[in-house]
């Protein structure tokens, strides 16, 4: 996907700009745009390691099984048809806090073990379970209480006060959070009711053939 | 609002350095191992920044987002969302990367307290790279029929574009 995303952009740059007279900008922003993003890497490079510094010591520390201790009944209410002792909802668990602490190296194969996990009680079909959705929902959703990335940024381009986005962060989060799932329950209902009903068709077709 | 804002980032640095206390580990060991990983991790965006901010430049200059935040215009006024927004909108659900130097555009052109700029500081802080994630997590098993994952997934992008909008501006 990123494939034609990059590659169209800049080819219908290329294009737009002999319509627009801008040939020369564009090929000066091309050099430009090159150079901004080693210094970019360069400028965050120090804050980043203090961030992945700061929460490495959370994951040795034990933090994570602190945490997933208070957010397991939270995700009992939004998972209520998995085993709270299986594999897979433990893995979950540790996932979400993971996630919410900003590990993100950790986070992602934590989320992988737990889809796996999930994938094997189901039998290893190849379509998504509703607990399987309503995980990757959650995944994409972002769940991390500091965003160090951004604030980083923002401190790297001068802002006055790096951190104070971050009340509004954290109600954008929740109010995207909450969409996410409510959408997600409502639509597993709509899906199951589709299989359903593709389900009794094929059995009425069956007995319609066997009764001739 | 300003000040759980400030205080976030310290209690979350106090937080972490007693815990690692209190379960009694080496703490600058942990985060010097730690902030080796964030550097090789930083240090390998590198390339992929360097093609999406040179893309995104060339977009810029040569008129063509002039053109899209006009075609859009309809759309984004009705939430009163500044077209200097948009591609990180679009580009937002796609990749982290792309995301990133959208970000860093919008800062070099505006400043990152201007109201684009928290508008985007908002968009990039409270969604996530949403294409991707199903991609991971659903091919590292093998599934192909992932159902509604993606309406759902993009229900909440969009109502996290949308609020950032608005409470920025409040």
């Amino acid at each position: 996907m990123m494939n034609y995303i990059w590659g169209g952009m800049i080819i219908i740059s290329l294009i737009v700009s002999v319509f627009t007279g801008r040939v020369e900008q564009t090929a000066a922003a091309a050099v430009s745009g090159a150079g901004d993003a080693v210094n970019l890497t360069v400028s965050l490079m120090g804050i980043m390691c203090l961030w992945t510094g700061i929460s490495k010591i959370g994951e040795d520390g034990g933090l994570l099984r602190l945490i997933s201790k208070v957010l397991n009944p939270l995700l009992r209410v939004i998972f209520p048809k998995l085993d709270p002792d299986s594999k897979g909802f433990r893995r979950i668990v540790m996932n979400i806090v993971a996630n919410l602490l900003g590990m993100g190296n950790a986070a992602t194969p934590l989320g992988i073990n737990a889809v796996t996990e999930l994938w094997n009680e189901n039998g290893k079909k190849s379509t998504a379970t509703n607990e399987m959705c309503m995980f990757v929902v959650l995944n994409t959703a972002s769940l991390q209480l500091i965003p160090s990335t951004l604030i980083s940024l923002r401190q790297s381009y001068g802002s006055a006060n790096p951190g104070n986005v971050i009340l509004p962060i954290w109600i954008c989060e929740i109010c995207a959070l909450t969409a996410g799932i409510f959408m997600a329950k409502f639509l597993s209902r709509v899906w199951d009711k589709k299989t359903d009903k593709k389900m009794s068709k094929r059995i009425n077709e069956r007995r319609l053939k066997t009764c001739r | 609002m300003q000040i759980i804002s400030a205080f976030a980032v310290p209690v979350f640095i106090f937080v972490f350095l007693m815990s690692g206390f209190i379960s009694r580990i080496d703490v600058y060991d942990s985060f010097v191992k730690g902030a080796k990983s964030g550097l090789t991790a930083t240090f390998n965006i590198i390339p992929a920044l360097v093609g999406l901010m040179v893309g995104i430049a060339m977009f810029r200059e040569s008129g063509c987002l002039e053109i899209l935040t006009k075609v859009l215009n309809p759309i984004t006024s009705l939430i009163h969302m500044p077209s200097e927004i948009v591609p990180l909108a679009l580009l937002r659900p796609v990749s982290g990367s792309a995301a990133i130097a959208v970000v860093t555009d919008i800062f070099n052109n505006f400043g990152p307290d201007s109201i684009q700029g928290r508008i985007a500081s908002i968009m990039m802080g409270s969604t996530e790279t949403t294409i991707y994630t199903i991609a991971v997590y659903f091919g590292s098993v093998g599934i192909k029929n992932i159902r509604y994952t993606l309406f759902a997934a993009l229900t909440a992008d969009l109502c996290g574009i949308v609020m950032s909008v608005i409470i920025a501006s409040i």
